[in-house]
């Protein structure tokens, strides 16, 4: 048997200073990764399939998903909203409980969410993989900077594709509320919609969703790239990595989704 | 999947995105083009209390906006509230001494200014200070009147109930206001 070494205070404290040294040190890597993918770019003409055929990977073929979700939130706004609002005899005010929910909080925030679950993951997993097959390190060989020919194509279709889906989650959303608000339940038509035009105000509820769709699709996209190309480049490593993608996705999201809120909301 | 395929199915969910964007701008948000276009011009009115009311409430005559208020702020002279409200040129009809009333959307709605039409020939213009005004009702001094009955109270309450009576028929007659 061998003596366990005891592990001291001074130790403890050493483990909690490396960690915060990596965690740091990792932070500044995925900055710098960040920064040597997107600037200096040689001609954007010519990697421009590359980015038609992310944007088809990670924005199109998520719609589905997207779209399915936003009918069913929307649907069930509507139906919670216009359960509590009947008892105060307010049922018409459903179309902006709908439109606002959607606009300022939900839309960039499940949208995130799945983007982060879908596509994030994929993007790490790809990259992974890559990676383990040393298909990167054989672009370097031929002369390729993988980081323009990988990279950089991935985290601009993730940051032009999410938006979109979220304000296409968002419409859906809206026209899901109205299906169940107006053709169920039977809200008056002209005040579903009336409402939430008065109530709804473009450069303050839409542009500020937009602007979160924006960052979120930033941060979504930066940290799936990031983990699939510092990852252990073996089958446990990409796993972990991908787990990370979600995970640390997922909480930045919800994390920034509150200063956010708090800066743009939070007086009125 | 071919190239154009792919370019094709990218071009439409771009589409898609720009679509959805430009419904949220006019069909949810209510957003009208050349809206800020149209000058605006702004009257000033003081109020005994303005409890409810707030900055971009909105001034209805008749019961369609025609404009938003601006600022609110005490003037430490009158000791009041000086309420600045901008109106759209298009309404350039209304009375110098038109009367500026708080009224409540729905029992516990939103509060706004309405107006109520003067006689005057001349008519409110940018800088005019609007001389009558009503200020909005507060249920709780209503309530604490009846319950405390003050001294010269007979006359006091009649007349809140007056006001009561009347701001409670325009409710009712009233259509509801934010129905557009």
């Amino acid at each position: 048997m061998q003596a366990q070494k005891k592990v001291g205070v001074l130790d403890r404290i050493q483990l909690l200073g490396r960690s915060a040294i990596d965690t740091i040190a990792s932070l500044g890597d995925a900055a710098i990764f960040l920064v040597l993918s997107l600037i200096g770019r040689r001609g954007p003409g010519k990697h421009f399939r590359l980015l038609i055929k992310q944007i088809y990977f990670v924005g199109v073929l998520s719609l589905p998903i997207i779209m399915v979700s936003g009918l069913f939130i929307g649907m069930i706004m509507a139906l919670q909203g216009y359960n509590i609002l009947i008892s105060y005899a307010s049922s018409e005010a459903v179309g902006q409980v709908v439109a606002l929910s959607l606009l300022r909080e939900l839309g960039p925030v499940v949208t995130g969410l799945l983007f982060a679950g879908r596509a994030g993951s994929a993007l790490t997993a790809e990259i992974g993989n890559m990676k383990a097959s040393e298909q990167l390190s054989g672009l370097e060989t031929i002369g390729v900077d993988p980081l323009k020919y990988v990279i950089a194509p991935r985290l601009l279709a993730g940051f032009i594709s999410m938006p979109l889906l979220s304000t296409i989650f968002v419409v859906v959303g809206i026209w899901g509320g109205a299906m169940v608000a107006v053709d169920w339940l039977g809200v008056f038509d002209g005040s579903y919609w009336g409402n939430m035009q008065s109530s709804v105000r473009f450069g303050y509820d839409v542009l500020n969703g937009f602007i979160k769709g924006l960052v979120f699709a930033f941060v979504a996209t930066w940290i799936a790239v990031y983990q699939g190309y510092s990852c252990e480049a073996t089958s446990v490593g990409i796993s972990k990595a991908t787990t990370k993608t979600v995970v640390y996705g997922s909480l930045a999201i919800l994390g920034l989704d509150f200063i956010l809120t708090a800066l743009m909301f939070g007086e009125i | 999947m071919n190239n154009r395929a792919l370019e094709i199915t990218v071009g439409l969910f771009v589409l898609a995105g720009i679509l959805a964007f430009a419904l949220l701008a006019f069909k949810v948000s209510g957003l009208t083009l050349g809206q800020n276009n149209s000058g605006t011009y702004k009257v000033t009115a003081y109020f005994d209390s303005v409890e409810g009311l707030k900055v971009r409430s909105r001034i209805s005559f008749a019961g369609v906006t025609i404009g938003k208020v601006t600022s609110i702020a005490i003037d430490p002279e009158k000791y009041q509230a000086k309420v600045t409200m901008e109106i759209s040129d298009t309404a350039n009809y209304l009375p110098a001494d038109s009367t500026a009333l708080i009224y409540t959307a729905g029992l516990l709605g939103e509060k706004y200014i309405g107006f109520s039409l003067g006689g005057d020939e001349e008519v409110l213009k940018n800088g005019s200070v609007i001389k009558d005004t009503q200020s909005s009702l507060v249920l709780e001094d209503l309530i604490n009147k009846f319950v405390m009955g003050s001294d010269d109270s007979g006359k006091d309450i009649a007349k809140q109930l007056g006001t009561l009576n009347d701001t409670l028929k325009e409710l009712i007659n009233k259509k509801p206001s934010v129905v557009n």
